[in-house]
């Protein structure tokens, strides 16, 4: 136990970057939480790995070019990404998941194209690049203190705006042709909902890497959809789990001196096992 | 002056039409059923109506005091919905967003009128259950109040009884027959003509050539004598 609690403390608490892997990591879970739950019930819950996956693409541009802040290209291109893939929703001529499948393999390809035509001088090889973007970085250690407020700033933008569009977005996620029959403006909020997903997954991508992002997206809300059956007793509770099991997973992978992506993601797919099961079990006693 | 007129309208997708040349109105304390054949347009004409589908060519005109926005729609239940976590309650209030406007929640006013329209609709006691646990007939009644919510002036329904039981769909057709009397115009998408002809004042049949008129007319029109002998023989 002792040994444990050294660990976390000379190994994360100890430096002011461990506290910052922790706000951050805390504030991208529960952004991803609340706009997962939306994402889940309009079946975009794969929106999330096309989108990192064009950020990676663009995050490969910006590197290949020369950038050293690769948000400037990342998260203009993801947002237009987010917000064509979003708005062509039921009239497209290519379907929902067949444009996000599209996006996301061709994004992901010319990305790696790309590193391998023009490998970049400043880091060492190209396999440890790929493998950084793509299941995050091992330790969290690299964030700097501007990263960090624009990550605050961002998240409780993302969250303000949640709760004050919140009967907004649950009436067009309800029933869209509805609200737009009723007046509701829904093209303005699904563009707002576009941003905000685009927002959150480029700064996730710092924290799990691109493949990872899904999870963070999907795991909560599908767990709490298990238990819970009303619409804010799903939202509140998917945010109180994404938080949790992403603070869990960041300290647990300091102990195991694991990964930290797949550590979260690990423990956010055991929770939803549990809450399965919970689910199950009360859906037996009822009948 | 009539709530909604259109005018040689002509609805469609991308521009290719389904249907044209769709004249009708409806006037206050109107019970309009629109039939025809599956796949004819009707709820491609319903959704043009509400402007969720734009027009290819011709008009729909509001008139009477009716904005644009004060209509109550009861559409066709969506796959999403069969699975979605919300109590009754949500989905009953979410008729009222259109009243919000900027304002971020719902005021006591409005949660009030949502707790007297599940009591006039008898799903009063449903109030906290999940949506999606109820039967077919107690969501329908959900749906229609929300979709009187945002308005008693008019109301679009798209098969408003499509997989119900019969019993189920009595019911239903009362609740909406004493909505009409008591003031509330009806625009009713149905495939069930002998309930389109028992409770409609007005006939609109949208099919290879189309008909607009009192039912009266609908019966005695050839269009509408044609209709009703395939009509017979598909039933029994």
């Amino acid at each position: 136990m002792a040994e444990i609690l050294d660990r976390l403390y000379y190994g994360f608490f100890y430096l002011p970057t461990g506290i910052y892997a922790l706000i951050v990591s805390v504030l991208v879970a529960l952004c991803s939480a609340l706009l997962g739950v939306t994402l889940v019930l309009r079946r975009f819950s794969f929106i999330g790995d096309g989108l990192s996956h064009v950020a990676f693409g663009a995050m490969a541009v910006a590197a290949v070019v020369g950038l050293t802040n690769q948000m400037l290209i990342a998260m203009p291109v993801t947002i237009v990404c987010a917000i064509l893939l979003l708005k062509t929703g039921g009239k497209a001529k290519i379907k929902g998941d067949a444009a996000v499948a599209m996006i996301s393999v061709g994004a992901l390809a010319i990305g790696y194209l790309l590193m391998n035509l023009f490998p970049s001088s400043a880091s060492g090889s190209i396999s440890a690049d790929v493998c950084t973007t793509l299941f995050g970085s091992f330790a969290l250690v690299t964030l700097t203190s501007v990263e960090v407020w624009l990550c605050v700033v961002l998240s409780v933008l993302a969250v303000t705006v949640f709760i004050v569009f919140y009967n907004k977005i649950f009436a067009i996620t309800f029933d869209e042709n509805f609200a737009v029959a009723t007046g509701t403006k829904a093209k303005v909020y699904n563009l707002i909902t576009a941003v905000l997903i685009a927002v959150v997954i480029v700064l996730a991508m710092r924290l799990v890497g691109s493949l990872l992002i899904s999870a963070l997206i999907i795991f909560p809300a599908i767990s709490a959809m298990r238990v819970f059956k009303t619409f804010k007793s799903v939202t509140i509770c998917s945010a109180i789990l994404s938080v949790s099991c992403t603070a869990f997973g960041v300290l647990l992978s300091v102990v195991l001196d694991t990964p930290v992506g797949p550590t979260i993601v690990g423990v956010d797919l055991i929770v939803f096992f549990v809450f399965w099961l919970v689910g199950t079990l009360k859906g037996v006693k009822l009948k | 002056m009539a709530l909604i007129v259109s005018k040689n309208l002509s609805v469609g997708y991308d521009g290719v039409p389904i249907v044209s040349d769709i004249n009708f109105s409806v006037e206050r304390g109107d019970y309009l059923a629109i039939v025809g054949e599956n796949g004819a347009g009707k709820t491609t004409v319903m959704k043009t109506v509400l402007g969720l589908n734009r027009a290819i060519s011709g008009e729909i005109v509001f008139g009477d005091g009716l904005k644009k926005n004060e209509i109550g729609y009861l559409p066709q239940q969506t796959a999403v919905q069969k699975d979605f976590p919300a109590s009754v309650f949500e989905v009953v209030i979410s008729g009222c967003l259109s009243k919000t406007g900027l304002r971020p929640f719902y005021n006591k006013a409005e949660k009030r009128l949502a707790d007297e329209m599940m009591e006039e609709l008898g799903i009063a006691d449903l109030k906290k259950r999940p949506y999606r646990e109820l039967s077919g007939g107690q969501q329908q009644r959900v749906l229609l109040s929300r979709a009187l919510l945002s308005t008693r002036e008019i109301l679009l329904l798209d098969e408003p009884v499509a997989g119900l039981d019969p019993l189920v769909t009595a019911e239903m057709y009362g609740i909406i027959e004493n909505l009409n009397k008591k003031g509330t115009a009806i625009i009713m998408i149905t495939h069930d003509l002998s309930s389109a002809l028992k409770y409609a004042n007005k006939i609109l049949y949208i099919g290879s050539e189309t008909f607009f008129g009192t039912k009266e007319e609908f019966k005695v029109s050839p269009v509408g004598r044609r209709f009703m002998i395939t009509g017979e023989k598909e039933n029994g």
